[in-house]
């Protein structure tokens, strides 16, 4: 067992763990923050993603050691107060999320995308999305739904 | 099945010397673990055979992009996301650029490291035909020294490498000697977007008019490990790419190729299928380099 200390959506956590448990299921199961999901397992679906130190990340590749002293966000970390991200409400609004199995993981690419680019491309999107596979939408709700949000975080800070 | 995880352990030695002092103790006992790209997916997936890891993606000193007046220097530690924001690879060693913005999704990219791509050995990864394409040399380290090595000498087999077992690859160093140089890379995988690769070339040539006066070829899932096509560049070199002659050069150059791979069918690709591909890749450089 390893000691690992490390802040999650802002809160400071101590754990003993076996150090190559998989941060998703220590985010799961040793801290309840079952929002953060498990598709493939292997890197390939994006369910699990979360972001370490502002980077995406695929949770189920990181052993729990190696998220030692990071800055952790999930997706139960996105929303504050209660109040969904614009990110968030731009998904419901325009269907970006059917199952709802790969949307925490695609809100959490799309914020780490909005990041880097406040104005995304159609190709940026479908680049910064590609690593997230969702098998209700066909996608197109989901890159409308990240347009919606760029646009309107853009006329907000036009206003300001 | 995946894997009990209380049957593996896994450290943090705080610095580089630590590490290396770990490997030299107990030399092929430890596996080092950076990105974890690779071996957490053989842990998911139950694969995972090496018990003892030791965690390299924290060392700071691994991670770095060094420009010099001859070459690239790039840590083996530094990530894929790195690379691609570099401006210094975008300017000198587009191949290089192209191959990281092609390995995995943006997540994967975050994590997985250069050094990760070229120690797990894959004959299918996607940055060691570009390496091999530029003459790359791999900086070795251990504790009792440094060892510079030719790319092109480091896959000894199938997932077999040059790396001894109390080495670390420190630095992988590319010339950025191209300038006037062609530069070519094709990925054929099943989607454009995150597939592993059929089959991929890269390739750089230099031409005085119309003749090949240098010309290096490096290709992924043509043989068991990453190789430079040696038979296929002494076909094209001092070849003159005039009408006259293109024709001929182009069918003795897919010949040498030919003799030289030995691609096998899997569950991505069949031999054939692989064969006649790499063929086709060489062709449309070959042609590209008189338009």
């Amino acid at each position: 067992m390893s000691l690992v200390q490390f802040s999650v959506n802002g809160k400071r956590e101590s754990l003993d763990v076996p150090p190559m448990k998989r941060l998703l299921d220590v985010l799961r199961e040793d801290l309840h923050l079952t929002g953060t999901k498990e598709g493939c397992g292997e890197g390939e679906c994006g369910a699990c993603a979360v972001l370490v130190d502002g980077e995406l990340v695929n949770s189920c590749l990181v052993p729990a050691l190696q998220a030692n002293g990071a800055r952790i966000c999930t997706i139960e970390g996105v929303s504050t107060e209660g109040r969904l991200h614009p990110i968030q409400q731009c998904f419901l609004e325009k269907g970006g999320a059917q199952c709802g199995i790969c949307t925490p993981g695609m809100i959490l690419a799309a914020h780490h995308l909005l990041d880097k680019y406040p104005n995304p491309t159609m190709e940026q999107i479908q680049e910064g999305l590609a690593g997230n596979l969702c098998r209700c939408t066909g996608y197109m709700r989901i890159f409308e739904s990240v347009q919606q949000a760029a646009q309107q975080a853009n006329e907000l800070t036009a206003k300001s | 099945m995946r894997s009990d995880v209380s049957q593996f352990d896994l450290t943090a030695p705080p610095s580089l010397d630590a590490v290396l002092a770990a490997l030299a103790k107990e030399p092929g006992k430890h596996t080092l673990l950076a990105g974890g790209t690779e071996l957490m997916v053989a842990l998911g997936t139950g694969r995972l055979n090496q018990h003892s890891l030791v965690s390299i993606q924290h060392l700071r000193e691994l991670r770095f992009i060094g420009v010099d007046d001859s070459a690239i220097h790039i840590g083996s530690g530094t990530t894929f996301t790195d690379i691609r924001r570099s401006k210094a690879v975008a300017a000198d060693l587009p191949l290089m650029a192209q191959s990281a913005s092609w390995t995995g999704s943006v997540a994967n990219q975050n994590r997985g490291t250069l050094g990760g791509n070229i120690c797990n050995a894959s004959p299918a990864a996607d940055t060691p035909p570009v390496l091999l394409a530029y003459g790359a040399t791999l900086t070795l380290v251990s504790a009792s020294g440094t060892r510079t090595v030719p790319y092109a000498e480091f896959h000894l087999g199938y997932k077999k490498t040059a790396l001894r077992p109390d080495e670390l690859l420190h630095t992988i160093n590319v010339p950025r000697t191209f300038s006037g140089y062609r530069h070519y890379i094709r990925k054929v995988g099943t989607r454009n977007a995150q597939a592993i690769s059929k089959i991929a070339l890269a390739a750089v040539a230099k031409l005085d008019g119309d003749r090949i006066v240098d010309i290096r070829l490096g290709a992924a899932s043509l043989t068991d490990r990453p190789a430079r096509c040696s038979a296929a560049e002494a076909a094209l070199l001092n070849q003159r790419l005039d009408a006259a002659n293109i024709d001929a050069t182009v069918r003795a150059a897919r010949a040498a190729l030919a003799s030289e791979v030995k691609p096998i069918d899997d569950i991505r690709s069949t031999a054939k299928y692989r064969a006649a591909v790499a063929g086709n890749l060489l062709e449309e450089f070959i042609r590209s380099l008189v338009t």
